[in-house]
């Protein structure tokens, strides 16, 4: 398979209060822009936009940016999945011609703009099995992310003795790392597993301190041809391979005969088959951490350990720099911001390129970044140097 | 009836089949004619065989708690007032699971295991939903 490469990173401030006094749009192309001019790039040279789902369409990107050549836009609808699912998809776009340069850009006032994100509780039909759940779930007050996923975590726990403890120590860890990382929102703020364990429940076994932040950002990042990628300002860093999937069946989430067959136990052995590489190739690994247990799962689905084995695997440090498997070392959904898991990309290219100072994987060559979205689709991107 | 302010099913299609069956005091889950396995939630066809014919079959209403979560913070502004609650996934002996609630056992005794009964809540004049009690047998 012929490479691509990531040419561009951009992201914006990430903040809670007073938000971002930007809108969803203006934020997504400040930080787009930024992308594209890191990567040595004029906005006329963008003849690919893959917005992140529900969050704006490439017609607009284009307008504003000044895109006047698009010829290749596309969404990939697998929610948090959704950019390491566009990686691949824009890695095969400008590898068979459809573009030359693909912009992948997402953000949102997941903070500031509270009241549209309680609508969208309300309002289940924009996710895949929307009617089963308006019919099936919300009577009994199923009816969102932390609760749908809980019941996974809480049935992990029954089979396999997984302990909060060890959901803490996924917590933890991104808080350690946010430490490091001044754009992160809760740098400056350490937990202790007390402070972890004394958080609210919101639905048990997911304490308050389990669950993703709600923050206004944008992140973007650009993708080309290996050959186009020499030719420009920075220095690239290559997609191996990258792969998706869906749990069977993917609109419905309780009646899966395996519960824990997400879409990234597809997705993963088929990255790692293309790029003929192992999990223990691997020296860090940016999880989509909605949830501290859906970082737990997909560290078992992508094979860094067998299944079952999630719960000791991140205790002991092991998942925290200077561990053996670095894990979301920008601080993640949980401690850095929200930004839909493009924050993840762009924290593996830095890794990649090596310009981390203190919280730099030393001599980091091969990262892994995952995505998680909706009732468990996976996606899975292998990048290196 | 009081106005009763909680998410409720649209009744169109399968779903008004399945809960007009609950207003009847009756738990069916749609049966493959082609190859007899239970399906839940309703579908076109069977996913098994291909079979595009069913029968809405009565289920015998047993079954045990697959998993559950007790939400301690409502995420709808409907739940407000209802947290903490608790939502299971039951598992019936036919195979299927659903979700919903067990109605009669404190959120902190549920148990995954615990074995289960349906039973149905007519929370409006159209509207029965399926909920569960802790199993006397
Ligand atoms: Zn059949």
């Amino acid at each position: 398979m012929k490479e691509a490469c990531i040419v561009g990173i951009g992201q914006t401030d990430y903040c809670r209060k007073p938000g971002s006094g930007l809108s969803q749009l203006a934020l997504q192309l400040q930080a787009a822009s930024r992308a594209i001019g890191e990567a040595g790039l004029k906005p006329a040279e963008i003849d690919g936009i893959m917005p992140f789902p529900n969050l704006g369409r490439a017609e607009e990107f284009a307008a504003n940016l000044g895109c006047q050549n698009l010829r290749y836009a596309a969404t990939i609808h697998m929610g948090g999945a959704a950019p390491a699912a566009s990686l691949q998809a824009a890695a095969a776009a400008v590898n068979s011609g459809m573009a030359n340069y693909v912009l992948l850009p997402a953000g949102w006032n997941g903070y500031s703009g509270a009241r549209v994100r309680q609508t969208v509780s309300q309002d289940v039909s924009s996710i895949p099995g929307g009617a089963i759940a308006r019919d099936y779930y919300l009577p009994f007050g199923f009816t969102a992310p932390p609760q749908w996923y809980s019941v996974l975590a809480r049935r992990h726990m029954h089979e396999f003795g997984t302990r909060s403890e060890q959901l803490g120590a996924i917590a933890l860890a991104m808080r350690k790392h946010a430490q490091l990382n001044s754009s992160a929102v809760m740098h400056g703020k350490p937990m202790t597993m007390d402070d972890y364990l004394a958080s609210p429940m919101l639905a048990d076994p997911y304490r308050f301190f389990d669950c993703c932040l709600e923050t206004d950002g944008g992140a973007a990042v650009v993708v080309t041809t290996a050959e186009r990628a020499r030719d420009l300002g920075t220095r690239p860093v290559r997609i191996l391979a990258a792969a998706s999937g869906q749990p069977y069946p993917a609109d419905e989430i309780t009646n899966r005969r395996d519960i824990f067959r997400t879409g990234l136990t597809i997705a993963a052995p088929e990255a790692f088959g293309k790029a003929g590489l192992k999990p223990s190739d691997v020296d860090f690994a940016m999880i989509y951490d909605c949830f501290t247990f859906e970082v737990l799962q997909q560290l078992e689905e992508v094979g860094f350990c067998e299944r079952g084995e999630g719960g000791p695997f991140v205790e002991g440090g092991r998942i925290e720099l200077g561990g053996e498997l670095p894990v979301n070392t920008h601080g993640g959904l949980l401690s850095e911001a929200h930004v839909l898991g493009m924050s993840h990309i762009v924290e593996a290219v830095r890794q990649l390129r090596g310009e981390l100072g203190e919280r730099q994987v030393k001599d980091a060559e091969l990262g892994v970044v995952t995505g998680w979205g909706d009732f468990g689709d996976g996606s899975i991107a292998l990048l290196a140097r | 009836m009081t106005e009763y302010s909680l998410p409720l099913p649209v009744l169109e299609g399968h779903s008004a089949d399945f809960y007009g069956f609950c207003k009847e005091g009756e738990l069916r889950f749609q049966r493959c004619d082609g190859c007899g396995a239970w399906r839940h939630v309703p579908r076109e066809l069977c996913a098994e065989c291909g079979s595009w014919d069913w029968t809405w079959t009565r289920s015998s209403g047993k079954g045990e708690v697959f998993t559950y979560t007790v939400v301690g913070r409502a995420l709808h502004p409907a739940f407000a007032d209802s947290a903490p609650y608790a939502v299971s996934v039951v598992e019936m002996e036919e195979g299927v699971r659903m979700l919903s609630r067990v109605a009669d056992v404190d959120p902190a005794e549920l148990e995954i295991g615990m074995r289960v009964q349906v039973d149905f809540e007519a929370v409006t004049e159209e509207i029965s939903l399926p909920i569960f009690r802790r199993a006397t047998v």
